[in-house]
């Protein structure tokens, strides 16, 4: 650098001593109110992680397989079965739950401010195009850079490194809900203005329905960066399973590094299969299936997985549900 | 008073649309104005559509038909010029005006159906009552009812994409006709379907529109679909209404060649009716009771195989069942084979002066 400037004379332009004095007076004016929201998210992780630890680990682990296994299929059940139980078998299972808790808070959070900006930049095109080149920054920036910052304003510890990950993780949020809202057949939405419609009526019974599948698929991306994010946060003092990896390569100390990695893996894709599950449809399917069960009063459970067999199920569940009502008015 | 009426209708599109609005107004030609980049859509159109009737708009792509009846309805403003629906004029509106006008007096049929894949067939049928807040049950009640009009009542549990284009269809005619408004605006609304399916629905729009007394604003680019199911036809190209009146009339009078090359290709036999084509009755017609019989708007198709069976000509009966014309072999061949407009001045007119007076 200094070399180049003795070629070409240019001055350093001061670009990071100028964003740290920013980023120092921040934290000086905002003190009181990194401190409230630290104390409150710190709070809820510590709460949620408590909770969870609660029931024995087996248990635990046999309800996220009952989950996996109702919303996906038997044989992600199972799987997820198999793959918790090791991870409890390695006595990483404290480690693995705070993680898990961490990666539910910060994408509640991160969804949470999202999808309402998906929205308004799918509606405006002035916002989406003032969104675009600071998602390009939050998402392209070396995530290790965030914590400098983090920890200016929060110290060490969960919540500096819960921030960083909301940052992180939000902008495959905001645009994957722009994108699908954008995607919502145009007729479909013209055809409930021509209605009558309010904007309000068409978000919610057109657009955000038609676009769901793609806002899922975003807020699955968001789940997948938290993850990558939450391991990089035990630099900080994150806990969790980041802390197990921070530690494993301080003492090089490799078997502890695999093990914490593959703990890593196993919640990835467990997370990631079952919000993919969610957005594409299915478990409302099953939903129905179930109900068209109830109905019949049928005693069978798992049936065969082909689309015509719940397709013409639902439909049956649905003519039940149709002959039912005269009686039920 | 017009059920639905516009008046010096304009609409352009691309930059600076008011002054290419005065220019054209002024009389300077579209090309000159598009030739300036402005893109004019609809240019000083009139359209006054009676109460309980069909009026078709038809135009190839890119006359503007489209964009004229989406300002029939607000979805499009206007550049100049005004709409009224009933006595309410849409373009003075403010949003929540236009809202409740829409809800209350103008439902819409899309070409492309526009139908909710994650509803059922029922809710879709339902959906515009559910806009207005229409309680669950009653909205229900009612789009079943109109299912069952449209011959769907047992699919009301399925969701649009386990029916045909042509069922798809009858749900988005479902869901017009449940809102109950006394204005339907069609848009191509048969134009995605296949041939045989389109003529069913065309026969079923009519059929209901009967039965209903709905006024319809139909948008086709089909001449032939325009003359089977229009009262009035208006032809549009290149933004103007080049010329309006009954299929009839087109037929009879097309008012320019542009007209008359798109005539070659109507089914004369199916907008030509009896009463078109007779001749006023000679008292001293003795064969007249030996004639097979046929009411006044019998379509000229279905006249031909009577004719052919029954010594070539038809007696013709008003309501009353009383004889006012005969059609002849002769007359049918004009009214078919004749060049466009050669109808023209034959029997066919003389006898309705001679019927009427």
């Amino acid at each position: 650098m200094a070399e180049v400037n003795e070629i070409v004379p240019l001055p350093h332009v001061p670009v990071g001593d100028a964003v740290e004095v920013a980023v120092d007076w921040v934290g000086d004016v905002a003190d009181p109110v990194f401190d409230a929201f630290s104390t409150g998210v710190s709070a809820f992780i510590d709460a949620f992680v408590t909770l969870l630890l609660l029931p024995p680990p087996l248990v635990l682990v046999a309800l996220l397989a009952l989950l996996g296994g109702l919303i996906r299929s038997a044989r992600f059940g199972a799987g997820s079965l198999v793959a918790l139980v090791l991870v409890v078998s390695m006595e990483l299972w404290v480690e693995f739950v705070e993680t898990l808790a961490f990666i539910i808070g910060a994408t509640l959070v991160a969804a949470v401010i999202a999808v309402p900006l998906g929205i308004l930049a799918a509606r405006s095109a002035r916002a989406s195009a003032l969104f675009k080149p600071v998602l390009d920054l939050m998402q392209t920036m070396p995530p290790f850079v965030y914590l400098i910052p983090a920890v200016a304003f929060f110290s060490i510890g969960t919540v500096p490194g819960f921030v960083t990950t909301v940052v992180f993780a939000l902008p495959p949020g905001v645009r994957l809900t722009e994108l699908g809202i954008r995607q919502v057949d145009a007729e479909v939405v013209e055809a409930g203005t021509a209605f009558g419609g309010t904007p309000r009526q068409i978000l919610r019974g057109i657009q955000l329905p038609l676009a769901l599948p793609t806002i899922m698929a975003g807020i699955n991306q968001v789940i997948m960066l938290a993850l990558s994010m939450a391991v990089i946060a035990g630099l900080i003092g994150g806990g969790g399973l980041g802390s197990v990896v921070v530690r494993a390569i301080s003492s090089l100390d490799l078997a502890l590094g695999f093990e914490a990695g593959l703990s890593v893996v196993v919640l990835a894709i467990y997370l990631d299969r079952l919000t993919a599950a969610l957005g594409s449809g299915t478990p409302r399917l099953r939903l129905e299936r179930a109900r068209s069960l109830l109905n019949r009063g049928s005693t069978s459970t798992e049936g065969g997985d082909t689309g015509s067999e719940t397709a013409s199920e639902e439909q049956r569940g649905s003519e039940q549900r149709n002959s039912r009502r005269p009686a039920l008015r | 008073m017009a059920a639905v009426s516009a008046r010096g209708l304009y609409k352009v599109f691309g930059p600076r649309p008011e002054e290419a609005v005065r220019r054209l107004q002024q009389g300077e030609p579209v090309a000159d104005v598009r030739a300036d980049g402005a893109t004019p859509a609809v240019v000083d159109v009139d359209l006054e559509v009676q109460p309980g009737e069909i009026s078709v708009v038809m135009g190839l792509s890119g006359s503007g038909k489209s964009t004229l009846i989406r300002m029939l309805n607000g979805l499009l403003e206007p550049t100049a010029g005004t709409v009224h629906v009933g006595d309410v004029e849409l373009t003075g509106l403010d949003e929540d005006g236009l809202r409740r006008l829409r809800q209350e007096r103008l439902s819409m049929v899309f070409q492309h159906f526009a139908l909710l894949p994650h509803r059922t067939v029922l809710d879709n049928a339902a959906y515009a009552l559910e806009i207005r807040g229409v309680e669950r049950a009653e909205r229900r009640r009612r789009g079943a009812e109109a299912l069952e009009m449209v011959g769907l009542g047992d699919r009301a549990g399925n969701r649009p994409s386990e029916l045909s284009g042509g069922m798809q269809q009858r749900v988005g005619l479902a869901r017009a006709l449940a809102s109950g408004t006394d204005v339907m605006l069609m848009d191509e609304a048969f134009s995605a379907l296949d041939p045989l399916i389109r003529r069913e629905m065309q026969d079923q729009l009519v059929e209901l529109q009967r039965s209903l007394g709905r006024t319809v604003v139909f948008i086709t680019h089909d001449l032939n679909e325009a003359m089977r199911i229009g009262d009035r036809v208006a032809v549009m190209r290149e933004g103007r209404v080049v010329q309006s009146g009954t299929p009839t009339e087109i037929l009879r009078a097309p008012a320019d060649d542009y007209i008359a090359s798109f005539l070659a290709d109507v089914d004369r036999s199916r907008v030509f009716t009896a009463e078109d084509v007779m001749a006023p009755p000679r008292p001293v017609d003795g064969e007249l009771h030996r004639m097979p019989r046929a009411g006044l708007r019998t379509p000229l198709a279905d006249l031909l195989q009577p004719a052919a069976t029954g010594g070539g000509s038809v007696a013709v009966t008003d309501d009353a069942g009383e004889v006012v014309g005969v059609v002849t072999a002769a007359s049918m061949l004009s009214a078919l084979g004749g060049l466009p407009g050669s109808v023209e001045g034959t029997s066919a007119d003389i006898s309705k002066e001679a019927v009427r007076g």
